[in-house]
């Protein structure tokens, strides 16, 4: 089913969200990879604020390629999500309500995701050409020393993705392979 | 003797790094339109047409492919009569890999420590891979792997006796295990023979092959066909949200190898396996 839903992405709205649901997203959403996720997390441990105002924010797992003159971003499709596992299920129990990204999480994000009442959606892997071209604005706002690292805060119109692991811990990756596997 | 310029090589280096991470190959290009046709599933189809609109648009815009340009991995078939003037071959390379990245808007995703990772902020070095052969030119290709698809691949070391049936089972464990991290329709590299690093390179080097070249060797041909059935049975799809269309293709390439063992890899490359081959 298709959805549109605008940020923040607040508790309401992700109780509508199902596994396998195509959504367009509208809104503020801020981008995060393995450098700038390992540091937040040193910050949290050191007792200091996050650089993002984490409650029902959704954090992109993306790295851009340069922009040229004239673009916001460069290239801009998600990085593998489980390399953030580790630092994931902290940022759920601290608010953060969504992230985008591809692949499978671990046993530790997918209960944290339902503790949290959150959800995962993946955008399509690879299609960083076709994605950037809903991403109207891009700012980088913490760590700039990463480069393509970076946190960012995107404007983004229309921004397509799909749930696979919604609230309930219902899990599209689990389930849709096994109405095309042919053993 | 017949004499190369270092400034030749860089300019070539260039425009290729370039051109891989903008256009892929007509052999891959194909595949998408016939695994459309292919798939079951309606996501599926729906996503594939989404690839097809981001490779338009990747052509049209100028926006690289994927975000990853990846590492640059280059082969480098050196012929022995070839004089290379003005420098050193390795540092021609790579400065065409840094010229081409900076250039292109091309992202630098290359740390030039494993443990330190500090970001060389120019996508160098390049992987190089040389071969020395016969005759007065260079041939060059240019494949920027990503590390989604990079960090599922696999090596095996098996037992002669398990054979064929071995080696078809590591090849679907990889895959499978995969799944949507390596952000399929995958294109899969295999290696088989020769040594603990003989076939990983063989499994990379399977992937820059032209999809429509089939093996001489009646059967690996056999083997690859098999192999993209069972694959495709997974129900693994498109981005791995189910579908019938996991792998384009599957090539294989084989070296002699050793009484004791039969080592086989599994190099995967997702739906954006780029090549770009120049002869100097």
């Amino acid at each position: 089913m298709d959805q549109y839903i605008t940020t923040p992405l607040t508790k309401e709205k992700i109780k509508n969200l199902k596994a396998g649901d195509y959504v367009h997203i509208t809104g503020t959403i801020y981008t995060a990879r393995d450098a700038a996720h390992k540091r937040m997390d040193e910050a949290l441990e050191r007792g200091e604020q996050l650089p993002i105002e984490i409650k029902d924010a959704i954090i992109y797992y993306m790295g851009p390629s340069p922009a040229r003159k004239g673009r916001p971003i460069g290239s801009a499709g998600p990085t593998t999500a489980s390399r953030m596992d580790k630092y994931t299920p902290r940022l759920l129990d601290l608010g953060m309500s969504g992230m985008i990204g591809k692949g499978k999480r671990s046993q530790a994000v997918k209960d944290a995701i339902i503790r949290n009442q959150a959800v995962y959606f993946a955008a399509v892997g690879g299609a960083g050409a076709l994605l950037s071209k809903r991403i109207i604005r891009s700012e980088v706002i913490a760590y700039d020393d990463l480069g393509t690292e970076a946190i960012r805060k995107l404007e983004v119109e229309d921004f397509p993705v799909i749930v696979v692991i919604d609230a309930q811990g219902n899990n599209l990756y689990e389930t849709a392979i096994l109405n095309y596997r042919e053993d | 003797m017949r004499t190369v310029l270092c400034t030749e090589i860089i300019k070539n280096v260039r425009e290729m790094c370039i051109e891989a991470n903008h256009f892929l190959s007509s052999d891959m290009r194909e595949v998408f339109e016939t695994a459309k046709e292919k798939e079951r599933s309606p996501l599926g189809t729906q996503i594939l047409a989404q690839l097809e609109e981001n490779l338009q648009i990747a052509a049209d815009d100028k926006i690289p492919i994927c975000q990853d340009t990846g590492m640059a991995v280059l082969f480098v078939k050196l012929g022995q009569d070839v004089h290379v003037d003005g420098g050193s071959l390795t540092d021609a390379l790579n400065e065409g890999v840094r010229q081409g990245y900076k250039e292109g808007f091309l992202r630098k995703s290359v740390v030039g420590d494993p443990i330190l990772r500090v970001n060389t902020k120019d996508n160098t070095p390049a992987v190089i891979h040389y071969d020395i052969v016969d005759g007065d030119q260079i041939e060059i290709t240019i494949a920027p792997k990503g590390f989604g698809s990079e960090n599922m691949s696999r090596v095996f070391m098996l037992k002669p006796a398990d054979g064929i049936e071995g080696v078809k089972e590591a090849v679907l464990t990889a895959v499978r295990d995969a799944g949507p991290n390596a952000c399929p329709p995958m294109v899969v590299g295999v290696g088989i023979g020769g040594t603990f690093e003989k076939c990983a390179y063989l499994s990379k080097k399977a992937l820059t092959r032209n999809l429509n070249e089939k093996p001489q060797i009646s059967w690996v041909k056999e083997l690859e066909e098999e192999l993209l059935e069972k694959i495709n049975k997974l129900g693994i799809g498109p981005g791995g949200l189910g579908g019938s269309q996991t792998a384009f293709a599957v090539n294989v390439e084989t070296y002699p190898t050793h009484i004791a063992g039969l080592p086989v890899a599994v190099n995967i490359c997702c739906h954006v396996n780029r090549h770009v081959t120049r002869v100097l």
